[in-house]
């Protein structure tokens, strides 16, 4: 016989008196999840959630990390949209570059998956030669050879100057040096590459199969079967490399020197971000456009979901 | 008008390893032909092959006289029916069967025309607007049949076509593709490793085995003269009998028994009855041997017999009607000496 059953045989008030309590049960049965839950949790609290809710404070205030915070109710948000030419000018570049350097990457990204699934040998090993940069890319070390590929005495000018051509100084002309920086970011195309290339391998050979029967061309193949069919990697890719773009800080901060030079043309957003903040030490506006990139990344990111049923094709 | 096939020494390789060996095959105008084989007998590889989505590795193929070896699959005037059924899952019904008109660039007018007339011969006409994932399998087998039909091929293909589908679901699409052919009057290649599909549906069955053709004939002509050990066995269900047989003089040895079946018999080694040919009843051709019973199934209509032979040799019989046999009893098996087949030691009937 099971202790329970020889409970359930006790009088009523003996058996209320033996129940363990509402806590003690937890304890008994949950405590051992939430301990290993612990480190986590402690993490999450304190390094991300408590840290979130002090900027959002912090974005309300005057704050120099010497002096205690003044609050200063939503100047800074007024200042930012009103009175800050090189916000603007922050987020014409940011967006620039996301505008540009996304679609570029994913459609190279696309083109090289596209290229290796078409059952060469090798295949392994290219897949982790192209995966490369992806892994490489957000790295100081990689923005310092960017530097000196893109000088004017670096290897693109070299290579020129090899077939007669005298190339510019690439990342210190403002009209060229933000396309040095999408350069190097289509270059990190690696990761959206591995899930395209993980996206095209489920779609049945059955169907190229049945398209060619019906006399579709290549181009008719990928633009009525293969994309259509890709749309949720690609989906899962754009949100993914967008986020990734406007976060986007280590290669304009080395390339620039922290500058954002010349005349402001590398001056991304969290570049200014983290000029207002460890440049001038004013916190409390760093965190405002903390908290207006958040804005901004997540309002994008509600759009994208809202239109994806337009055209993101779910197979079930 | 129907469209000729001719298989002239057809060779498929991969590398160094030869699927398909030497195929020489006619297929008439208007015909149902079935492939059939198991497993990796290379079927579906010719059927490919013919398709235009696999290259000829060696030998030619004729369609209406016209070497097709290097023209495209698009330009061969066939159309396919996948085993998978290949339906664009993005696309509804309506565009998965005017895909292949709107590719060819066919007016609108003409394309709706068309895919309304395969509709009304499927009976899938609600179903244009669904989506594949809201179709049942009988349903998307349907379309993909409608796809093929749209394009007024000359050539219809199936790959299995109905492996997918569950036992109710394929008799029915069975006899539904066998209506359409004769609807249609297209020549048709079915590839199946279900003899029962190849006996119901085909005008003529290819019996296929490891890249080499077995047999090619009628459904009846394969099940009453098979020309070896292989196709004797492959057609017909339940499986023909296979009894370790030898010659003496002219007559046959075989469970412990003889037959005298005044005909040629040297060389014998293996006699091969079909359990249906065999009687319980006296007086009903000669009596092969003396069998125990060891399992018996009623299945209303027939009763199937697992039996054993004197010399421990396993033997089916199957019984018309309701029949009551006592397991572990003995019992004696007749046969109509016209009907049984004899085998030498390389497999070739005698």
């Amino acid at each position: 016989m099971t202790a329970r059953s020889l409970q359930s045989g006790a009088p009523a008030g003996e058996r209320a008196a033996t129940t363990p309590s509402l806590w003690a049960r937890i304890w008994h049965n949950d405590a051992p999840g939430y301990l290993f839950l612990l480190p986590w949790l402690i993490g999450f609290l304190g390094l991300t959630i408590g840290p979130m809710i002090t900027s959002f404070y912090l974005s309300f205030t005057d704050f120099d990390l010497l002096t205690s915070p003044d609050w200063v109710g939503a100047n800074n948000y007024i200042r930012m949209f009103s009175n800050d030419p090189k916000f603007w000018a922050s987020m014409r570049v940011t967006m620039f570059f996301v505008v540009f350097s996304v679609p570029l990457k994913l459609a190279f990204a696309l083109a090289v998956a596209m290229l290796l699934n078409r059952g060469i040998r090798g295949l392994p090993l290219y897949r982790a030669l192209f995966y490369l940069p992806s892994l490489l890319g957000a790295s100081v070390a990689i923005a310092i050879l960017w530097r000196q590929i893109f000088a004017s005495d670096g290897l693109i000018n070299k290579l020129l100057a090899m077939v007669g051509i005298m190339g510019p100084s690439w990342i210190s002309n403002p009209k060229t040096s933000l396309w040095t920086l999408i350069i190097l970011s289509i270059w990190q195309f690696g990761s959206p590459m591995i899930i395209f290339l993980a996206g095209l391998r489920q779609i049945p050979q059955d169907m190229y199969e049945a398209a060619s029967l019906d006399g579709a061309s290549k181009w008719r193949q990928f633009v009525k079967i293969t994309l259509p069919l890709l749309t949720p990697v690609v989906f899962f890719n754009a949100i993914i490399q967008t986020i990734e773009a406007f976060k986007s800080f280590t290669p304009a901060f080395i390339i620039s020197g922290g500058t954002g030079n010349p005349i402001n043309s590398t001056l991304f957003y969290t570049l200014y971000l983290y000029q207002e903040a460890f440049g001038f030490f004013r916190m409390g506006y760093a965190s405002a456009l903390a908290w207006v990139l958040l804005a901004l990344v997540s309002v994008f990111t509600a759009f994208s979901f809202l239109t994806s049923k337009y055209w993101v094709h779910y197979d079930e | 008008m129907a469209t000729n096939i001719e298989l002239r020494k057809i060779v498929k390789s991969y590398g160094e390893v030869k699927v398909v060996h030497g195929i020489d095959l006619t297929i008439n105008p208007g015909e149902f032909t079935v492939f059939v084989g198991p497993s990796g007998c290379g079927k579906s590889t010719l059927l490919r092959m013919i398709a235009g989505l696999e290259p000829i590795t060696g030998g030619e193929l004729l369609i209406d006289s016209e070497r097709m070896n290097e023209v495209p699959a698009a330009r061969r005037g066939i159309a396919m029916v996948f085993q998978s059924y290949a339906l664009y899952p993005h696309m509804n019904v309506y565009q998965n069967l005017a895909f292949g008109l709107e590719t060819a660039k066919m007016p609108k007018a003409e394309i709706a025309q068309r895919v309304a007339k395969a509709a009304a011969i499927l009976k899938i006409e609600p179903l244009l607007q669904r989506k594949p994932k809201q179709l049942s399998g009988g349903q998307r087998q349907r379309v993909a049949i409608g796809r093929a039909i749209v394009r007024e091929p000359r050539i219809f293909l199936f790959d299995e076509p109905l492996s997918n589908l569950d036992a109710e679901l394929r008799v029915q699409m069975r006899v539904e593709i066998a209506k359409l052919h004769n609807d249609l009057g297209n020549t048709m290649i079915y590839v199946t490793h279900d003899q029962v599909e190849a006996m119901t549906m085909a005008d003529k069955i290819v019996v296929l085995r490891a890249g080499v053709i077995e047999q090619v004939g009628a459904p009846l002509e394969l099940y009453n003269s098979p020309k070896n050990l292989f196709v004797a066995g492959f057609i017909g269900s339940p499986k023909m009998n296979f009894l370790t047989a030898s010659a003496d003089g002219s007559k046959v040895n075989v469970a412990g028994g003889s037959l005298e079946l005044g005909r040629a018999v040297a060389g014998t080694t293996t006699l091969g009855v079909r359990p249906e040919h065999i009687t319980l009843a006296e007086g009903s051709g000669v009596k092969l041997a003396d069998v125990r019973v060891d399992l018996v199934e009623s299945l209303g209509g027939q009763t199937v017999i697992y039996a054993t032979t004197a010399d421990n040799q396993p033997i089916n019989i199957v019984l018309e009607g309701q029949r009551s046999v006592a397991l572990g009893t003995m019992v004696a098996a007749h046969i109509d000496p016209a009907r049984l087949h004899l085998f030498n030691a390389e497999g070739d009937v005698i």
